[in-house]
């Protein structure tokens, strides 16, 4: 292949890169932007090493494109591992103090890394392989704009790379899961943009005269996350050529746009991608098809209608005015019913395949996703009752709930859609190994079980102290009592963590090791394989 | 079914499914976000508030460098206890020039809305530098380089320009006079009645023990200094800012 143009383009990028280094008015932005000249000018030495000038071969039109999404599936283990590790590390920080390293290492800069990281990094790169697996396969049709889909995929690594260094940096707007500067917010932008026309043009190429449900899901996926991200990061920079920038809005507003954007980060990114991922692998993994078509329409329109109302949530008896709260809790009250009917289609999918989650371990994950996605999406609406509410916020039981969606439902939705995927892509006839699936399964939950409980005690405890008074009347707990109090549960926490890593670095060896062709001899799973029958 | 079965209108047409999702997912937010904007009652009516001084923005601009919103609220709900530990509930003109608002959603360490004026400088500086040898309960990481590091200003100016783009009143005396608040206002032998007059009730003097130089150190106390005590509750009317 030879890549002329776009060797020209990204040394022009790099260029620009190396004189809005030269010429930045504050140390971080000059620092950013040498870590973004190195990055694009080591991308592009790349492409340089892989220029042949051969002609190339002839690209079949109505063969998939898999290559971005191989690149995708392997990006999404490694973001995934890298995500966790950092989430590890900053529990430990909690219970540890001592561990953190001034300035760069702090938990205040770490934290985003862990929450981007495995939000955009992780679940991102997993979103954006299936998506473009999904849409290949149910609409039959080849991605559409030739190397656009390349653009996508690196386009979003260097966003990546961006964001995680400039929190290492202090370059953060401080809206969670918005952290990222005015220029990385643009960046972003473009490679938004691109993604969702070829999503779109990829559905309009279609040979089915149907849009397959997941592909909904995705599509609006999509379209709200563009809307959401592009509204939220409205801001106005210091200067061009520096990294500081201040909001568009202020204090209450700024705070009820952030946390419409941030609920519905939840809402499409975490919810409505991962829903699309399920009606796909969920169908094909247990071979049956979806359990109501009349539930999907149902379900798909209710939850993205609902979805978006319920950002007020977050600032219950906070300044927000008090009918935006009442309106924010209703929403989300009901919003309990369409995503349980997600969780229903979901499940009832197995009809007449019960049998799988006692035989096939990546059924047995997929299942306890939409588990998890039920007992979630059950406890979200239970705390947005205001009076939930005043005992939950600012405590570790919202820390707790965050983790049993992220952990429990995207983690291992994702988990099983890549161990359907890794063979198929890479052309092996199975997984390296299916006991080493089930060994991560086991860790996995195991360590949200833990996760989620600890920061269940430890946040409802907590809650109860700040606000315990003694028979004078007098309040008994200084704040700093309740912190020493939280000291055993964030060691706990760390160590149910550390279990969901490990079964990560599990599944990372064991995806290595079906791709590089291998296959570990070992017995069947009991039941995995049909038992002969004796003749009657 | 009838509406069941014309969905498939829909699945039939990749723009029409474009178009309604959007349509769907646009509407919670403008019922609920753009009345924020004109609802004369939003934002009370309080006596106090102005834009914050240049060394306190830049200490603002450290505090979320820093991320010190992911442990730290500055909201204080309406609820006995808050209010016995923090001080009056937040109120939504005490952050109607924060652009972005600094709220938070954790309290891993306390509410931060109202802590100015509670400790001393000196306490501030040794708790920032080495938090456990005053609070030894406290998780909180050492920000002992803060004291090291002189304030870097090119220009402060432009981040008086750009908040006044997107709405707060800083007036061109105080765009002109940026550069020149920023130092004067931790210098203990500059005149300081200009910055008074521009920024009543600013904290002025050496904030963190070493006079010689306006570090970052500076510009986060400053800024904790002022937190929460611009508007006086005596003459606040809580029935008329209920809402």
């Amino acid at each position: 292949m030879r890549y002329g143009t776009e060797m020209v383009l990204l040394g022009l990028f790099a260029f620009g890169a190396v004189v809005a280094a030269g010429f930045g008015v504050d140390e971080p932005f000059r620092q950013h932007m040498w870590v973004l000249f190195f990055a694009v000018a080591g991308f592009t030495a790349i492409l340089l090493r892989n220029s042949d000038f051969k002609p190339a071969p002839p690209i079949d039109p109505e063969a998939y494109m898999d290559g971005p999404i191989r690149y995708g599936a392997i990006a999404t283990m490694f973001w995934g591992v890298v995500g966790m590790l950092v989430g590890v590390i900053i529990a430990l920080q909690l219970a540890f103090p001592d561990l953190n390293i001034q300035p760069w290492f702090n938990f205040g800069r770490l934290r985003p890394v862990h929450t981007s990281g495995v939000v955009f990094a992780f679940g991102g790169n997993a979103l954006l392989c299936t998506s473009l697996y999904v849409v290949q396969r149910t609409c039959r049709a080849r991605l559409f704009g030739g190397n656009l889909a390349w653009f996508v995929f690196w386009g979003y690594q260097l966003f990546i790379v961006m964001a995680a260094t400039g929190y290492l940096l202090g370059i953060t707007e401080s809206r969670e899961y918005a952290e990222p500067e005015w220029y990385v917010d643009i960046w972003l932008t473009i490679v938004w943009v691109a993604y969702l026309i070829l999503f779109l043009g990829t559905i309009l190429k279609r040979k089915e005269p149907h849009i397959y449900v997941a592909n909904w899901f995705y599509l609006s996926f999509i379209v709200t996350i563009a809307m959401l991200h592009v509204v939220n990061n409205l801001s106005m920079p210091a200067s061009f050529l520096g990294s500081k920038s201040y909001s568009a809005f202020s204090g209450v507003q700024d705070a009820l746009t952030q946390w419409w954007y941030g609920h519905n980060a939840v809402g499409f990114f975490l919810t409505a991608g991962f829903l699309g991922m399920m009606y796909y692998f969920v169908p094909k993994q247990v071979n049956r098809p979806v359990y109501s078509y009349r539930l999907s329409i149902i379900h798909f329109w209710a939850l993205i209608f609902l979805y978006i109302w319920a950002g007020p949530h977050h600032l219950h008896y906070t300044a927000l005015p008090d009918w935006a709260q009442t309106l924010g809790m209703v929403f989300s009250i009901m919003l309990w019913m369409p995503s349980w009917g997600g969780m229903i289609n979901g499940l009832m999918t197995l009809s007449g395949a019960w049998d799988k989650i006692r035989t096939d371990p990546i059924v047995r994950m997929m299942v306890a996703a939409i588990a998890f996605y039920g007992m979630s999406t059950f406890e979200g609406p239970m705390m947005s009752i205001k009076t939930v509410n005043s005992l939950s916020h600012y405590t570790d039981w919202t820390i707790g709930h965050v983790h049993s969606g992220a952990l429990g439902w995207v983690g291992l939705i994702s988990f099983g859609a890549i161990y359907y995927m890794v063979p198929k892509l890479w052309n092996r006839p199975r997984l390296y190994s299916m006991r080493l699936v089930t060994w991560h399964f086991w860790l996995a939950t195991l360590g949200i079980v833990v996760y989620a409980a600890v920061m269940w005690v430890s946040g409802i405890m907590q809650g109860l102290m700040w606000r315990e008074y003694d028979e004078q009347g007098f309040l008994v707990y200084s704040f700093a009592e309740t912190v020493a109090a939280m000291h055993p549960y964030y060691i706990m926490r760390a160590a149910g963590g550390a279990m969901y890593l490990a079964g990560a670095l599990i599944m990372a060896w064991n995806v290595t090791m079906t791709i590089r062709g291998y296959q570990r001899e070992e017995q069947p799973l009991p039941g995995s394989a049909p038992a002969l029958q004796p003749a009657e | 079914m009838g509406l069941i079965d014309r969905h498939a209108l829909i699945e039939k047409n990749a723009t029409l499914l474009l178009v309604g999702s959007l349509l769907v997912v646009t509407v919670g937010g403008i019922v609920e976000i753009a009345p924020l904007f004109y609802l004369d009652n939003t934002i009370e009516k309080v006596d106090g508030m102005r834009p914050y001084s240049p060394l306190e923005l830049a200490g603002r601009n450290i505090y979320v460098r820093e991320g010190c919103y992911l442990c730290h609220s500055q909201m204080i709900r309406p609820f006995r206890d808050e209010v016995e530990r923090y001080g009056h509930y937040s109120l939504a003109a005490e952050s109607m020039y924060d652009h972005p608002f600094q709220w938070g959603s954790k309290r891993t360490g306390p509410d931060l809305a109202r802590v100015g004026d509670r400790y001393s400088n000196s306490w501030h500086v040794q708790h920032l530098s080495d938090p456990r040898s005053v609070v030894p309960e406290s998780i909180m990481p050492s920000y002992a380089f803060l004291k090291d590091k002189p304030i870097e200003v090119k220009d402060f100016s432009t981040h008086l320009v750009a908040n006044r783009r997107v709405g707060v009143p800083y007036s061109d005396e105080m765009i002109a006079n940026a550069n020149a608040d920023l130092m004067t206002q931790a210098d203990p032998n500059a005149d300081t009645s200009g910055l008074e007059k521009r920024y009543p009730k600013a904290k002025t003097g050496d904030f963190d023990g070493n006079p010689q130089q306006v570090t970052e150190m500076d510009a986060l106390v400053a800024y904790l200094q002022m937190l929460g005590t611009l508007v006086d509750f005596k003459n606040y009317d809580e029935a008329a800012g209920y809402r």
